[in-house]
């Protein structure tokens, strides 16, 4: 989600802030993501609000600390907003950002299964090394609580699936 | 007050089942379970450092985050008593974490539009994390269910410990301030409930005898030893910072 800076400071602190790379998944930043959610500047302090993916999830300090330092770095007294509501689904992350994590290997989020009705009922997730739609769940949690882990039937590569929220 | 007591409820049923379920980290039956379990863990405990903190400044003491959940006593402790319950095996683990998670998903559904931000923020949040658990245990509670004899078993055993806790879920606190009716979650707790153990080829037993009274700080002897547990560090070092 892009919010139009409305300043010339307010684009160079958006620029600062908006090049931060995901601790956990460093090839996305985090307006890749979506969880950088605005920028306001008051003289020379620049506020940024930003959003967890999940409640606990554990990079949140360190995303916060190092948008902060970014801004610091650009010239600004940082502050950071945490913004629970509304709450960041998977649907903010852009387009450039799901081609990022395809190319790093993981498989972008799909179209949203959130019932919970649909037990047993998969995604048909498509593999990021072989685009194959062949492929299995092997567990609905990963490395980091926005992953599951998936494995490919076709190239037999197993690999990570952003999960969609 | 009314607030304040009505977050501190839900702040302790998801710290305590938190650390229930933390307590599998590195014990689960296989590896992918060892992810799944602290990563569930992990949803209740950040769930409730966001409703403490809350909680914090509602009350307007001074008394932050670590003081509600590192300085209070069993008696001070709101939390169902469904929450509390020991481990045992992953058949009751499971069952546990799907009787809570299938009450709060319609739980913070409802409480999306409440005028509170902070608790508008949790229930967006949480109604998913919520929604991911139903499905990740709700599937394990069918594959026991209907796996073999043992499993069966020992999954209609978990049923029938447990389910005389559930009750209590329902039970209305004093003051709700416009948070959700908990009696009202019941028709959408026993359609998931009954749509699981269907399939789970289980029998849900008739409530006999419901255990209440933890939402007035009434425990099983097991909450005390938790809590001894998880509150010996901050209590041997009061303050430490690292």
């Amino acid at each position: 989600m892009v919010i139009a800076a409305t300043s010339l400071d307010e684009a160079s602190a958006w620029a600062a802030a908006s090049a931060v790379p995901d601790p956990e998944v460093p090839c996305v930043t985090v307006a890749d993501l979506g969880i950088l959610r605005w920028i306001r500047v008051d003289n020379d302090v620049a506020i940024a609000g930003v959003s967890p993916t999940y409640s606990g999830c554990p990079a949140v300090l360190a995303i916060e600390l190092a948008v902060e330092a970014a801004l610091r770095d650009a010239g600004f007294e940082p502050r950071v907003e945490r913004v629970l509501s509304p709450p960041w689904t998977t649907d903010w992350i852009t387009s450039e950002g799901r081609e990022k994590l395809r190319a790093y290997g993981i498989a972008p989020p799909q179209d949203s299964t959130g019932s919970k009705r649909a037990l047993f009922g998969d995604v048909a997730v498509t593999c990021p090394r072989c685009g194959s739609h062949d492929t299995e769940k092997i567990s609905e949690f990963g490395s980091t609580a926005c992953k599951a882990q998936y494995r490919c039937s076709a190239c037999s590569e197993p690999f990570d699936y952003f999960k969609c929220i | 007050m009314g607030l304040f007591n009505a977050v501190i409820e839900l702040a302790d049923d998801h710290l305590v089942l938190g650390h229930r379920v933390s307590e599998w980290c590195g014990h689960a039956p296989m590896l992918e379970e060892d992810l799944a379990l602290p990563n569930m863990a992990l949803d209740l405990i950040g769930t409730a450092q966001t409703l403490y903190d809350h909680a914090g400044t509602l009350e307007g003491t001074g008394r932050d985050a670590d003081a509600l959940a590192y300085l209070r006593g069993e008696r001070e402790y709101r939390n169902c008593l469904l929450v509390e319950r020991p481990n045992r095996d992953f058949a009751h683990t499971m069952l546990r974490q799907l009787y809570f998670a299938a009450f709060m998903e319609p739980y913070w559904q409802r409480a999306i539009d409440h005028p509170d931000p902070v608790i508008r923020g949790v229930a967006g949040k949480a109604s998913k994390e919520m929604a991911y658990h139903i499905r990740h245990t709700g599937e394990w509670v069918i594959r026991l269910g209907d796996g073999t004899d043992e499993s069966a078993q020992r999954m209609q055993d978990a049923v029938d410990a447990l389910h005389n806790y559930t009750d209590e879920l329902f039970e209305e606190g004093s003051a709700q301030d416009g948070l959700p009716g908990r009696a009202q979650i019941r028709a959408d707790w026993d359609d998931t409930i009954d749509h699981v153990f269907e399939e789970a080829r289980l029998t849900r037993p008739a409530t006999t005898f419901p255990q209440t009274g933890g939402r007035d700080g009434r425990h099983g002897e097991g909450l005390g030893h938790m809590l001894a547990v998880m509150q010996s560090v901050h209590r041997a070092h009061p303050g430490a910072s690292w």
